[in-house]
């Protein structure tokens, strides 16, 4: 999930009796299973709560270029390296159309980026986590693309309009960057005994941080049942970390891999894995700007805004003076 | 000398593989999305390329080197890339004009290509074609952009041209190499390109307002591979470590 601890109104959620009439309209077309689009009237709090969630969701993909991109002059082929690109590729792709999905709800990728470069909005913890072999670019495949895909799958049928169909072309694409990251595994997991263990020394490293991607339990969360009834949020945090973890655990032993979890094991009454839980403490210092690679990620974008601006600028003079001239000879 | 023909498609191909790579190096941290969009899809193109020209050569040389061999196992010596590739990237103006510079070149090599009288060569020259032709257009429209956009824009783009100009000449020079490329009909004669370059060159850098260095002194000694110059090694030891440290391993 790219998208955490995202705030709603922090209000309950109003029974349809409570709401005025256009409240009520606008609802009643999200329980029937209705598409709002940028034009409809829509509730502050439907809006706000959308710039908030679409907006984490571009910074994450455009923060998690960085991870990824460590390795492309590293990759150990011609091929690995092109689909690696390829894959870094999509996610400034994907990060271009959630922006473009979020200024249809006026605001601005300006607004946006100004924010995520003051660090008043964040990304997903995940990308504050180091890359630090050849098999992490497998395991940020296959677990980290494999968890946002949990996500992202249901969100395809979200009451936002732009937000649902940017979902669908980025959904089709996360699979395939979930596949080659298994493949990368795959390749490691039987190859040599380094890759060996260079494979289940990323699973180690990356095992829990993904199971943070979800956020911690929000059964009891005002904000999460209001966007639940907005139909912006799909599913509980618990029930797609146990989705994820059911269809995780045995690719993990197909690969011969050990989760580490010394807790881990089927549950024949539930019919799921039971788990244990990631350190939430670790999650919220994370947060808060303290995870291993926060001060990098930021320092990084900042440092591509700021050494970008004269090649905005320019690129925007020229088309300027094209524009001038136009007018001119008219 | 060795078989001139592996030499010359080792020189197309690490042309390509030397530049994709340092395309590459701009991932995540272009100036707006829309260039980092644009510029992995350039270093992805040339990567595609290398594939191609390098798994020829592999062919012609026949001793069960493939792509990957001959990219991730040569030393410096035996690369055969232009100077220009191996330039690093400076700031995104520097980056552009080496593209620039190069583009311009290529897709005119490549459209000889076309006609060359191996056909492999030809049927790679006809895919690549298509790609570099928007690579071109784009690094044009780039250098123009900013070349007359604002004041410090513009003299980046002339500090750019300035320091990577020297290393224009070297793609217009002939060798045994390709004196016996152009004999077979393979590919053409090097310096028959040079006019039309210039050409090209004058009417983009005129729109663009910069001036091209009156000194064409021309530094060589990549295509021979005589005499790299001191990045090349730098960027082989990221490149290729993966392969090197661990050379039981498949990837």
């Amino acid at each position: 999930m790219y998208a955490q601890m995202i705030k709603s109104t922090g209000q309950g959620v109003k029974s349809l009796d409570e709401m005025d009439p256009d409240e009520r309209a606008f609802q009643e077309r999200i329980n029937a299973g209705g598409k709002i689009e940028p034009k409809d009237w829509m509730p502050d709090g439907y809006r706000k709560n959308l710039i908030r969630q679409i907006g984490q969701h571009a910074h994450s993909e455009i923060v998690g270029q960085l991870p990824e991109g460590n390795w492309i002059t590293r990759a150990p082929t011609l091929e690995r390296k092109a689909i690696l690109l390829a894959k870094v590729q999509d996610e400034a792709g994907h990060g271009l159309y959630l922006y473009c999905a979020a200024e249809t709800l006026g605001v601005t990728r300006d607004d946006l980026t100004r924010d995520l470069l003051s660090g008043k909005m964040k990304y997903s913890s995940i990308f504050n986590y180091p890359t630090l072999t050849w098999a992490d670019m497998g395991a940020v495949g296959w677990l980290v693309d494999g968890a946002a895909i949990m996500n992202q799958v249901p969100l395809q049928r979200t009451s936002y309009g732009p937000y649902a169909r940017a979902m669908v072309r980025i959904c089709k694409e996360e699979s395939f960057h979930q596949r080659q990251g298994f493949d990368i595994m795959m390749k490691m997991a039987n190859g040599t005994e380094a890759q060996r263990k260079m494979a289940q020394d990323a699973l180690n490293r990356f095992w829990y941080p993904s199971l943070m991607m979800f956020g911690p339990s929000d059964k009891e969360s005002v904000h999460s049942a209001q966007s639940m009834a907005w139909k912006i949020k799909m599913n509980t945090n618990d029930e797609l970390r146990q989705k994820f973890v059911d269809q995780t655990v045995p690719q993990a032993e197909y690969l011969g891999l050990t989760v580490p979890d010394e807790h881990l094991k089927w549950n024949e009454e539930t019919g799921h894995y039971d788990f244990s839980e990631p350190d939430w403490e670790e999650f919220f210092d994370v947060l808060k700007g303290n995870g291993p690679c926060n001060t990098e990620r930021l320092e990084a974008r900042n440092k591509a805004w700021d050494e970008g601006r004269w090649v905005r600028e320019g690129l925007l003079a020229n088309a300027q003076k094209k524009q001038a001239a136009k007018l001119a000879a008219e | 000398m060795s078989d001139p023909l592996f030499e010359y498609l080792c020189r197309l191909g690490d042309n390509t593989l030397v530049l994709g790579h340092r395309v590459s190096e701009w991932c995540g941290v272009a100036p707006v999305i829309e260039e980092d969009i644009a510029l992995a899809n350039t270093a992805l193109d040339l990567i595609g390329q290398t594939q191609l020209w390098l798994g020829l050569a592999g062919e012609v040389e026949g001793k069960g080197r493939d792509a990957d061999k001959l990219a991730y196992h040569r030393d410096v010596w035996d690369f055969r890339n232009l100077l220009l590739c191996e330039q690093p990237n400076g700031d995104f103006g520097q980056t552009m004009m080496r593209q620039f510079l190069f583009d311009s070149w290529h897709v005119m090599h490549l459209k000889g290509l076309m006609a060359s009288s191996n056909d492999q060569i030809a049927a790679i020259a006809e895919k690549s074609v298509k790609e570099v032709t928007y690579h071109v257009e784009r690094s044009t429209d780039t250098v123009i952009g900013l070349g007359d956009g604002t004041e410090e824009s513009h003299s980046r783009m002339q500090n750019g041209l300035n320091k990577l100009y020297p290393f224009v000449g070297e793609m217009f020079l002939s060798d045994d190499v390709d004196t016996a490329m152009a004999d077979a009909g393979i590919a053409p004669d090097p310096a028959s390109h040079r006019a039309g370059y210039d050409a090209h060159l004058d009417d983009v850098l005129t729109e663009a307002t910069l001036t091209k260095p009156e000194d064409d002194f021309a530094h060589k000694g990549g295509k021979s591979g005589t005499r790299h110059t001191e990045h090349l090694g730098h960027m082989l030891t990221q490149m290729q470590w993966l392969q090197r440290a661990y050379p039981d391993a498949t990837w």
